[in-house]
């Protein structure tokens, strides 16, 4: 079967920087699969890439077969693609509602004249976005915020929100990049449980990035392990947490981190 | 035709606009209000869309420009010469002078709409500190172009223009300005700007095609900055380029940031307000000079307004309106999500 996300041999620098290093990649539809790597491997840049951040100096990516290389951003996602940040991305000042009602932007079926003289168009549009929105915050009990800043959510809520507005693009492909930074054991517990229940829930392919080890080894159905730009193992949960290579660029790193 | 339908949809603000014009007409008619006082209600007005405008591009898009004068005076020079050759052959008859005034406004807002298009394009790319340098460039490339020009009167200014504009008018197409931008704003439009203000890194990846709506912002925004100036020129029948230079640019930045980025009605508020102000204090000082046992020189006008400034940013240091609105200027169907129905 066609994979969903293909990059073949992606490379990029960042100045004399190698930050990705011949990345290859078939992600077949439904799946959920894991990224993994010390700090600084390039495990972000490789979202960077995918969702048009950057142009990778060399290599190719298609989603569903087209090549998306050199698509902005804002057209990469309306193909299908939403991520997450590792860095929480939020719209501090609008309100949860409105988070959410952005995703839906490029789908409005209404232009710069329909919302002057307020068409039909205009209110059956909006209608219809704020309705999906709020549904959207019920699945992710934020209904109760839908008119509070962003900025006003506690963390855990800011992430589920975060999430939500990447799913109310539609997407077919989600990515998410370290969604269990600073949550506790019992929120990432819950996590996974909601990253399981989204892929099922909403029919997509997921590609995860993560440090917590509970999580991807725990629901990641197969992982990629990188290393300075390189890709140095892949396989299951077993080969991976076996793999000498990768014990070493975690233990390796580890000996630097006592050190420092 | 559709443009009542902006008019049937707002009933409260349409009624609320009604009762103030009707009651500054009545006042003027009866000698209360003399017309001095209904040109600075004048000014005031057009001070409302030049902040609204600027407030779009600055306050909601969160683009940083200081050159909004100079799409006034692309918009004043244009309509204003336009209707001074055409006054000249004396075809206009008194109801005609309005049609020829309608087209001269249309004309003034596309034209500085496409120099805002044109100058948003390369330069949008730039951010903060270099787009405001590149916008303040802008506003005194204008004003030496003009300057420059013989042909609409170089630095004596375009004399005689004739008196298109009244308090009718301007009343009407401010508020007829406020309400669109106002639709704009609340709309996939507005929340697109937001979106960018906030996050652009953000708004590109939930699908904004970010680059598409700054332009736009400064379009629309440099669209009715150029209205302002042709009623402004048509009202005091002169376009000068000192009006159009970079302290009438920081004087409508003030009224966006005093009134508080981001909200219609703070932009509304402050360009009243400081309009009102600036006179009270002018007419102040005069009298304080008179009674005075010493001079008080008319520069203490600027000291005292400055300290005012001063004042209302320490005190509220989002404006004076922060980033909410009146609640007759948000539409029913935003609901509870404007955080505005508050205010
Ligand atoms: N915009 C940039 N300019 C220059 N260098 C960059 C840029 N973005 C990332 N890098 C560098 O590229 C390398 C890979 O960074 P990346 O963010 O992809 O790592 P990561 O695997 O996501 O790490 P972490 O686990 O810390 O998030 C790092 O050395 C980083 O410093
Ligand atoms: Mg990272």
């Amino acid at each position: 079967m066609q994979p969903v996300l293909k990059l073949d041999s992606v490379t990029h620098y960042f100045g004399g920087l190698k930050a990705v290093s011949n990345f290859n990649l078939d992600l077949p539809e439904g799946v959920l699969w894991g990224l993994i790597g010390p700090n600084g491997a390039g495990k972000t840049t490789i979202f960077n890439l995918i969702t048009g951040v950057y142009i990778p100096t060399q290599g190719k990516i298609y989603f569903l077969s087209e090549d998306i290389t050199r698509y902005k951003p804002h057209t990469v996602v309306s193909r299908g693609i939403a991520r997450t940040f590792q860095n929480l991305r939020i719209f501090p000042t609008l309100t949860a509602l409105d988070n959410i009602r952005i995703a839906g932007h490029f789908r409005m079926k209404y232009g710069i004249l329909g919302a002057t003289i307020r068409s039909k168009d205009f209110y059956t549009s909006e209608k219809e976005l704020t309705e999906k929105a709020m549904h959207l915050l019920e699945l992710f009990k934020l209904h109760d915020r839908a008119y509070s800043p962003a900025k006003s959510l506690p963390y855990g809520e800011l992430r589920r929100l975060e999430i939500a507005r990447a799913l109310a693009t539609d997407p077919k492909l989600l990515l998410l990049d370290e969604p269990a930074a600073g949550m506790n054991p019992k929120e990432v517990e819950n996590l996974m449980e909601m990253i399981l229940w989204i892929r099922d829930h909403f029919k997509l392919t997921v590609y995860l990035i993560e440090h917590h080890m509970k999580v991807v080894m725990g629901i990641c159905e197969r992982i990629k392990v990188m290393d300075f730009g390189e890709t140095i193992a892949e396989g299951n949960s077993s080969d991976i947490q076996n793999d000498p290579k990768v014990i070493e660029a975690y233990l390796g790193r580890q000996k630097n981190h006592a050190k420092g | 035709m559709k443009i009542t339908k902006l008019f049937t949809n707002n009933r409260k603000l349409v009624l609320f606009s009604v009762i103030f014009y009707v009651v500054v007409d009545v006042l003027h008619l009866t000698g209360v209000l003399n017309d001095y006082w209904i040109q600075i209600t004048n000014v005031a007005l057009i001070n409302i869309i030049l902040a609204v405008s600027l407030n779009l591009i600055n306050g909601f898009a969160g683009q940083f420009s200081i050159g909004h004068m100079g799409f006034a005076a692309v918009g004043a020079y244009t309509a204003g010469t336009l209707t001074t050759i055409i006054w000249k052959l004396g075809v206009a008859n008194s109801i005609t002078k309005y049609l020829l005034f309608a087209v001269a406004l249309i004309l003034a807002g596309v034209a500085a709409a496409i120099v805002g298009y044109l100058i948003g394009l390369p330069t949008l790319r730039l951010r903060g500190d270099y787009l405001a340098i590149v916008t303040l460039a802008f506003g005194e490339i204008i004003r030496v172009i003009i300057n420059a020009t013989g042909y609409v009167g170089g630095p004596r200014g375009l004399l005689g223009i004739p008196k298109l504009s009244n308090f009718t008018i301007i009343f009407f197409v401010t508020l007829l300005s406020v309400i669109i931008m106002r639709n704009i704003v609340f709309s996939t439009i507005g929340r697109a700007l937001k979106s960018i203000r906030e996050d652009e890194v953000a708004s590109e990846l939930v699908g904004v095609d970010i680059t598409r709506y700054k332009v736009l912002a400064f379009t629309i925004g440099s669209f009715f900055a150029g209205i302002a100036g042709a009623l402004l020129c048509h009202l005091l029948q002169i376009a000068h380029p000192t009006q159009f230079g970079f302290i009438g640019s920081i004087n409508v930045l003030v009224m966006v940031y005093i009134g508080g980025a981001g909200s219609i009605s703070g932009s509304i508020v402050a360009a009243v307000g400081l309009t009102f102000l600036s006179e009270f204090l002018r007419l102040g000082i005069d009298n304080l000079n008179k009674i005075a046992p010493f001079p008080v020189g008319p520069e203490w006008r600027m000291v005292v307004y400055a300290v005012l400034l001063v004042a209302v940013m320490l005190y509220r240091t989002a404006g004076i309106m922060g980033g909410r609105e009146f609640g007759i200027l948000v539409p029913e169907e935003e609901g509870k999500n404007a955080t505005g129905s508050q205010a």
